[in-house]
Order: structure tokens, then C-alpha cells, then sequence
């Protein structure tokens, strides 16, 4: 347990949310889709799932963690400073020149084991060290969160390899499956499904969940590693890409932009102050913004730039489309 | 030399239970020794070079000293951003071992041949690179590389090399080697190519030369000190490697020699930025290359008619 955190794993991912829209939007720094769908994970993980002692970040007892998807590298460092491993007012200095906040994970932080930021090494170090802990008969895990698209890289088989092999049940990968990446949907890039089948025929123990929801995390976290067979576990987490802001739901665009001043902060900071849980203040507008900027009917909002940008007009290959899906919504058509 | 390395790897792994070796599935006939006298130090990661190396970095992470064991590029070209962001940058004790520098599997063709390795490890903040040219170097290399914090590339040749030092009195990661004192010239090697330079010798001193000799186990750090005092009383250094001319062993001298007034000139001998496609084994390929005795000594003599 996060035995220095007094936040419930729903007030920490809120807390996520929040610091993931202000660093971003005072930074002009990319990738909040990918922090806002993976906040549920780490808020669980930080909440209730990690053994950490945050006076002593290197504590020999604590559970390893690498985030694989470095991209997302605000959601760690909002969910450490929130767990008492820096102050929370340094999150204001994320890409600023001179700030220990790199805008991919950096391990010259407090809490932080392995820098990340480029795809599909964290499972393997993940994998190293669960083999080393095994190999000194101690107890802790390895937890390492990774993003979809992430597994179009080859070293991210290579890894699922190695610890099946050697039996790493105490290595715990979490798949934040927003089943989007760079430019389109996971099934218009490379086509994954069916992912579970794809772990389970890896040798892997397979969880599969609504990644968003906590009560699911929860019990996926409370029976991974427990295989007889002693195989490492895969909780596959279906998440929404930009989850919390329903603008950002399910598009692209989120991927890169950063909520500009007006109507997209305004909207965004607004939309998850309704969401907020009780028990905790809204670090940077805690009484929200008076009049917020409204996005006016011209403009660029609940667009579709993942089928728009990407697609249309009709410059992206057709060869690419194997699915066919609606922005802010998860179901989704397979073509053949 | 890769024998030598793992009877090493077999004192200095039963002294210290932290060392771990992680092979990407090669070493047949070679390894054996080793995974039978040190079982629990023993991994096969499989032919998944990538893995291997971000293991590795992990077990590194975990406290250990681990040495990744392939062959020709395997280890450093196809794994170099695992390298670079999981062992370097993290300062992870992982000395990476590669059998088979330069031309050692000439015949088997392009991609077996290890010719840009040193550059692109040199390259790497924080990475010591050490090619040890005979048994002796190997043996000393492998010890102090243990012992030497953070990662580490070790560049061996094959089996079946020679020994050329008696013994080495204080080894020294960042130091060359002397073998012979000398005048005029100085001949500085890498790796073992040193063992044409000592065929090439004679035919020097048949034709009045006899050069000041000494080995770099230790392409970085490199040993300025040397190289520095023979470029300022000596007349000519002579750089010889068993690896492209761009970037590496030689790049290393002249970078050094560029930067303080000499009185020397360089020569640079090593492969001239070019693939070989040419077929045949290391002595053929050396010669094909103008790396074997019989060229350099008349490289080195053509120079020094120039001057």
C-alpha cells in the first residue's frame, strides 16, 4: 500500500487529471490524451497497489515501477509529487529549462527507477529486474505500464518471451489500451486484435478490463502474479484516450495539443471540476473559473481529427483501414 | 581470446556472486565451461539481442554486474538504444562483450564483419571502450572492466591469438601498453590487429626504422598522455585498427593530436570507410584492406619518403 498517501485512488486520479491539464497547458507540452486515459491506472497504483516509502524513494523494499509509455511521463510525476516524493509546486516546472521535468519520464527524480520515452524498453528492464529480485529470493514486484501502439514494437515480444520463460510471476505489465496512436486507431496502424490472444499464446497470464474503472483495477491488481504456473501477468486496460474531458475523448488531436488559454482550458478545467471527489481541493482554480470562456459554434470542438486529419480527404492509404470508428465512443467496426 | 575471457569470467564470477552472464544464444563450445562451474550466473536470453540488453540494464539496476555476451554487431549495432537510454544512461554496470571485432568471421560475410563498432560505442557518453589486442590484454581487460563502474563495451577478437605481452604490470582501463621504446615513429594499435603490426616490424627495421610501439587496450578514455608526448617529440604516429577509419581508434588519436601543437604527423590506417564485400577469411580481408604486415610496413614507408 501507499502507506504515505492519504488519497483514495479516485482523488488521486483526479489529481492526475488536473495536474496533467495544468502542466500541460502552461508547457505547451503534448500528449495529454495519453495522461488522461492512463490516470485511473496510476491513481490505483499509487493509491493502494505500490509499496513505496517516499522519505526513502530507493528503499530496497519498495515494488519497482517503470512507465514504458514515457510519453505520459506527467502522470508519474503528478502522482509521485502527490505521494510526497517532491512538491507538488514543482509540477508547474514540467519542460521548463532548468526543471528536473523532463517532458518523457526522467529517473533523476525522486521515485522514478528508468527513464522512459522511447517505446518498448520497459518491459525488458522491467523483466531484468524482476529477474534479478527472483534471483535473490525477495519479494518485491515489478510493475511496468505500457501503451498499445507501444506494442508494435518488436523488443516489447522479445520481453514477453524472456519472462514467461523464466516463469517472472512477479513481473506485472499494465496495457493502457486507448486504442489510439500517432496518427489513427491502433486497427488502422497495425492491426493488434485479439491482443489477449496475442499475451495468452505469449505464455502470459491475461486480465482484461475497463482500465478507467478502479473497482476493476483493483481486483485485477488483487489476483495478478498468483498463476501456479508462476507466469508474468498482462492486465489488458481498455481506456479512453483523453478519459475525464469529454472533448478529448477518442481523438487524435489530444494526442498532441495542449489546451490553449480560453475556451479549451476553461472547458477542460470546468467539465473536471464537476467530476472532482470530495475530500480535495482543485490545486490551481479551486474555486473554479468564474466566467469560462465558451467555445463559440465556429469553433474546432467534438470534431472527428482522427478520421478527418488522418483520412480526408482521401490522401491517408486506404489499405491502412481495417476499422471503422466513432470519435468520443469506444465501439468500434471490423473490417476484414 | 574468447577462451581466455571466459576462464576469466569463471575465477572472477565464483569470487563475486553479483556477476551475471547473459548470452544471446551463442557461444557454443565456448560458454560451456562457464554455465557448468557458475549455473546461477548463467542466462540464455535467446537470439533477442534488444531483450538481452534491457535485461540487463535491469538486473544492472538490481545491483548486479552483467556482462552481455554475442557476436560481431549483435551486441552493440542491433541492441545501441537499449545501450545508449537503458545502460548508459542509467550509469547500469553492464559491460557488453563482443566476440568477433573486425573481421574475425570474414568469410560469413557483411554483416558479420564488426567495422563501425568502436565509433558508434565511443559515441556514447559514459561508455568505456576496451579492445584488447592478445590473451594477456584479454585476461586483464576482463578483470579490470568488472571492476570498472558503469557500462562498458569489450571488443574481443577470436579464438587462437597469441600472446605478444610477457605480462602486464598494472593494468589500467584508460592507459596504454608499451612494447617497444623507439625513435622517429610510433606505432599505436587497437585490438588484435596489433599481431600484423608485430610481423610488420622487421621489415621496418630492415629499412633503418625502428619505431616506438605500444597497444591501446583502451580506446576510451583514451591515453592522451601518450599519445600527446609522442606527437610532440616524435616525427610520425601511425594509427592502426581493424575498423572503418571514420570515428574510431584513429579519430580518437587525431582528436587529441588536433588539439595541442605537435610535431608529428598522422597516419590513420584502418578500413577506408567502405562495406567489404570481398570473401575470405580475416588474414585475406586484412590483406584486401591493406591492414596486413606486408602493407603497413610499406604504408609506413611510403609515408615517410613523402615527408
Amino acid at each position: 500500500m501507499g502507506q504515505n498517501t492519504v488519497k483514495s485512488s479516485e482523488q488521486l486520479a483526479w489529481l492526475i487529471r488536473r495536474h496533467g491539464v495544468e502542466m500541460t497547458h502552461l508547457s505547451g507540452g503534448s500528449h495529454l490524451g495519453a495522461i488522461l486515459s492512463v490516470a485511473d491506472i496510476m491513481g490505483v497504483l499509487y493509491a493502494e497497489i505500490l509499496r513505496y516509502n517516499p522519505e526513502h524513494p530507493r528503499w530496497e523494499g519498495r515494488d519497482r515501477f517503470i512507465l514504458s509509455k514515457g510519453h505520459a511521463g506527467a502522470s508519474v510525476y503528478a502522482a509521485l509529487a502527490e505521494s510526497g516524493f517532491f512538491p507538488v509546486d514543482e509540477l508547474k516546472t514540467h519542460y521548463q529549462n532548468g526543471s528536473r521535468l523532463s517532458g518523457h519520464v526522467s529517473h533523476h527524480l525522486p521515485g522514478v527507477d528508468l527513464s522512459t520515452g522511447s517505446l518498448g524498453h520497459g518491459l525488458g528492464v522491467g523483466a531484468g529486474m524482476a529477474y534479478s529480485l527472483k534471483k535473490d529470493a525477495r519479494t518485491e514486484r515489478v510493475f511496468v505500464v505500457m501503451g498499445d501502439g507501444e506494442c508494435n514494437e518488436g523488443s516489447v515480444w522479445e520481453a514477453a518471451l524472456f519472462a514467461n520463460h523464466f516463469r517472472l510471476n512477479n513481473l506485472i505489465a499494465v496495457i493502457d489500451h486507448n486504442h489510439m496512436q500517432s496518427l489513427d486507431f491502433n486497427e488502422n496502424t497495425l492491426e493488434i486484435e485479439d491482443f489477449a490472444s496475442k499475451w495468452k499464446a505469449f505464455g502470459w497470464d491475461v486480465i482484461e478490463i475497463d482500465g478507467n474503472n478502479h473497482h476493476e483495477l483493483r481486483k485485477a491488481f488483487s489476483i495478478a502474479g498468483q498463476s501456479p504456473e508462476h507466469k508474468p501477468t498482462v492486465i489488458i486496460a481498455n481506456t479512453i484516450k483523453g478519459k475525464g474531458v469529454s472533448f478529448m475523448q477518442n481523438d487524435i488531436l489530444w494526442h498532441y495539443r495542449f489546451p490553449h488559454d480560453g475556451w479549451e482550458y476553461d472547458t477542460a478545467v470546468t467539465e473536471l471540476l464537476a467530476s472532482k471527489p470530495e475530500g480535495i481541493e482543485d490545486p490551481y482554480t479551486p474555486d473554479g473559473i468564474e466566467l469560462p470562456t465558451l467555445p463559440k459554434e465556429t469553433d474546432d470542438i467534438n470534431n472527428d481529427h482522427t478520421f478527418s486529419y488522418t483520412w480526408k480527404p482521401i490522401s491517408y492509404p486506404e489499405k491502412m483501414r481495417r476499422v471503422e470508428a466513432t470519435p468520443g465512443s469506444s465501439e468500434r467496426e471490423h473490417k476484414l | 581470446m574468447r577462451d581466455t575471457f571466459v576462464k576469466t569470467m569463471i575465477e572472477i564470477a565464483k569470487s563475486n556472486p553479483d556477476i551475471q552472464l547473459i548470452t544471446g544464444d551463442l557461444g557454443f563450445g565456448v560458454l560451456k565451461p562457464f554455465w557448468e562451474q557458475c549455473p546461477d550466473q548463467f542466462t540464455n536470453a535467446g537470439i533477442a539481442e534488444q531483450n538481452m540488453t534491457s535485461v540487463a540494464a535491469g538486473m544492472a539496476l538490481e545491483g548486479k554486474t552483467v556482462f552481455t555476451y554475442s557476436i560481431g554487431n549483435f551486441p552493440t549495432l542491433r541492441c545501441l538504444e537499449q545501450i545508449r537510454n537503458d545502460c548508459a544512461y542509467h550509469k547500469g554496470n553492464v559491460k557488453i562483450v563482443c566476440v568477433g571485432g573486425g573481421f574475425v568471421y570474414g568469410s560469413l560475410g557483411m554483416s558479420h564483419h564488426a567495422t563501425e563498432d568502436i565509433a558508434i560505442m565511443r559515441a556514447l557518453p559514459g561508455v568505456a571502450v576496451v579492445c584488447p589486442a592478445d590473451l594477456v590484454e584479454a585476461e586483464e581487460a576482463t578483470k579490470a572492466i568488472a571492476n570498472y563502474p558503469g557500462t562498458v563495451y569489450l571488443r574481443l577478437g577470436r579464438g587462437g591469438e597469441k600472446r605478444i605481452h610477457e605480462k602486464i604490470d598494472n593494468f589500467k582501463i584508460g592507459k596504454a601498453i608499451k612494447v617497444q621504446d623507439g625513435e622517429q615513429v610510433a606505432i599505436f594499435s587497437t585490438g588484435a590487429i596489433y599481431e600484423e603490426i608485430r610481423d610488420a616490424l622487421p621489415v621496418l627495421k630492415k629499412n633503418g626504422i625502428n619505431p616506438a610501439v605500444y597497444t591501446f587496450p583502451t580506446v576510451k578514455p583514451i591515453d592522451k598522455e601518450v599519445i600527446t608526448k609522442y606527437a610532440q617529440d616524435f616525427d610520425l604516429i601511425v594509427t592502426c585498427e581493424e575498423h572503418n577509419v571514420v570515428g574510431g581508434f584513429g579519430s580518437a588519436v587525431a582528436e587529441i593530436m588536433a588539439e595541442i601543437p605537435t610535431k608529428a604527423n598522422l597516419l590513420k590506417m584502418g578500413i577506408e570507410d567502405t562495406y567489404c564485400s570481398a570473401v575470405g577469411n580475416q588474414k585475406y580481408l586484412r590483406r584486401f584492406n591493406r591492414l596486413d604486415s606486408k602493407s603497413i610496413a610499406e604504408r609506413i614507408l611510403n609515408k615517410l619518403n613523402e615527408e
